[in-house]
């Protein structure tokens, strides 16, 4: 794996996304409109706000970014441009690992107007150190630029690839702990939990809202996050198909 | 038509009994061909020949291939060979969001080399910094080539030989992919640019690159060194152009490739 070919990739991603300047601005203020949204319904209720906000805050690139990330690959499947960097000296490690740097770099900078907005005007209340809150949102929204991969490794179409985020993604709403703490869901369930990643991400953010000194728990959520993360390129690297029908 | 030395290395690609099956149908059919270095090959038969699958299992992209393909030597899809593969697609796959310029520099860099003169080369410098969603589709596919021809530093050619704009023009040296594969590169474009395009390949096989060019105008086998005519998955001949002309007993290649395919 080459750093070079690594960065040009990245380089021509983030290209593609400057002349498509919606794209950029849908990335950036989609999540600061539902963080809004979640403030208004709960204005009367500040404590439901304080709890959900910050799950919500990793959970909102993770959508965003798996969506973007995966439609991405796809047209690169469906123009074409997939099969001449397969023929051509372009690993396929190298190849995701542009998207995922190219990807990170505009979830860092989503993560970062998100949750300023969060913690600033809307007042949000969190005990734990914000830059942690920051790095882990960043964090999911890389696990969703490799599950993004990884699913469109698996479609054909843009009718297909959409279906995968129902699919892959919201089941992992339902189960990380947000609408009923973990511990507390049937054990079949509480076990699936376990090895789903968001699951990871929602604790952190509950630890990080919840208390001071939870730096440690935090660092091993995240640390968890990442590990899912790069397990989903390395997977998504492997079923990329070079040879195809 | 011009006429090149004969190549002093061994082949650049070989089928031996090669089968493709494609969406349960068979393909190619027991092919068994060989093209050489520094020659422009041309790949000639009506749409449905299995022209782009015979280019695309060479190219190593091809899943159900059966039977031996050797490319420079080495098994299609190696690291060896993709580095010294240049290959465009039939449908310009080129990155429509991004310009021309951008197009050339990623593909470019992909390889680790320059990008040259090759927007001249393909006449579409005037339109570097234009998005490619914006242009027509024969400049779309000048955009097409240009990314198959860069890339090339000089230093990747081992020595064998000049780079190619430097034995046309005597400029600086630009590297060169040692086998290039074009699919239907010449669709939809004004003679003009036909002919300057055959010519750029012309020279590209005079710095001793292997040239495999599909098309299904017969018209353009006069511009090749050799013509492989590709019918429902056979091979139907592979000669030069004039012992097509001679073999058939006419100077019209449309008709000289009728009288093959349809001997009376």
């Amino acid at each position: 794996m080459t750093a070079a070919r690594t960065l040009a990739t990245a380089r021509r991603v983030l290209l593609q996304l400057r002349h498509d300047p919606r794209t950029i601005a849908l990335m950036l203020l989609v999540p600061c409109v539902l963080e809004t949204l979640l403030r208004l319904v709960y204005a009367h209720h500040r404590a439901v706000f304080d709890q959900a906000g910050a799950p919500l805050l990793a959970f909102f690139p993770l959508t965003t970014v798996f969506l973007v990330t995966s439609i991405a690959l796809l047209r690169e499947r469906v123009t074409g441009t997939l099969e001449r960097l397969l023929a051509s000296p372009l690993g396929r490690l190298e190849l995701l690992g542009g998207y995922a740097l190219s990807f990170g770099l505009v979830a860092t900078a989503q993560a970062i107007v998100v949750c300023a907005l969060t913690l600033g005007p809307l007042g949000l209340r969190v005990q734990g150190p914000v830059a942690l809150l920051v790095v882990l949102a960043v964090c999911v929204a890389l696990l969703g630029t490799g599950l993004g991969l990884l699913a469109s490794a698996f479609a054909r179409t843009e009718f297909q690839v959409v279906q995968f985020f129902p699919l892959i993604i919201l089941p992992q709403l339902l189960l990380c702990g947000l609408l009923v703490a973990r511990d507390r869901m049937p054990s079949v369930l509480h076990a699936i939990s376990d090895v789903l990643p968001l699951s990871y991400a929602v604790d952190g953010m509950h630890h990080l809202s919840r208390q001071a000194g939870a730096g440690g728990a935090v660092s091993a959520d995240i640390a968890i996050v990442l590990a899912f993360a790069a397990g989903a390129l390395v997977l998504g690297a492997a079923t990329l198909r070079r040879q195809t029908d | 038509m011009t006429r090149r030395p004969a190549p002093s290395r061994g082949d650049a690609v070989r089928f031996e009994r090669v089968s493709v099956e494609r969406g349960g149908r068979t393909v190619l059919h027991d092919v068994d061909a060989s093209f050489a270095a520094a020659r422009v090959t041309g790949l000639f038969g009506p749409s449905g020949s299995g022209k782009s699958t015979l280019i695309r299992a060479i190219a190593g992209v091809q899943s159900r291939v059966r039977g031996s393909i050797t490319v420079l030597g080495e098994r299609p899809g190696s690291v060896a060979v993709r580095r010294e593969l240049g290959y465009m697609t039939q449908s310009p796959s080129v990155y429509e969001d991004l310009t021309v310029a951008e197009n050339v520099r990623y593909f470019a860099a992909i390889r680790g080399g320059e990008i040259g003169d090759v927007l001249e080369r393909v006449q579409l410098s005037s339109q570097a910094d234009q998005l490619v969603r914006s242009l027509s589709g024969g400049q779309r596919t000048r955009v097409s080539l240009a990314t198959a021809l860069v890339g090339w530093s000089a230093a990747s050619d081992g020595g064998a030989s000049v780079g190619w704009s430097a034995a046309s023009d005597g400029g600086a040296s630009v590297g060169r992919p040692r086998l290039v594969l074009l699919d239907e590169p010449t669709v939809g474009l004004d003679p003009l640019l036909r002919r300057d395009l055959w010519h750029l390949f012309g020279e590209l096989a005079a710095a001793g690159s292997a040239l495999l060019v599909s098309s299904h105008v017969l018209d353009e086998a006069r511009h090749c060194d050799e013509v492989i005519l590709l019918r429902e998955g056979r091979i139907v001949a592979q000669l030069s152009p004039a012992e097509l002309c001679a073999r058939t007993g006419t100077d019209d290649l449309d008709e000289a490739f009728i009288r093959l395919i349809e001997p009376r």
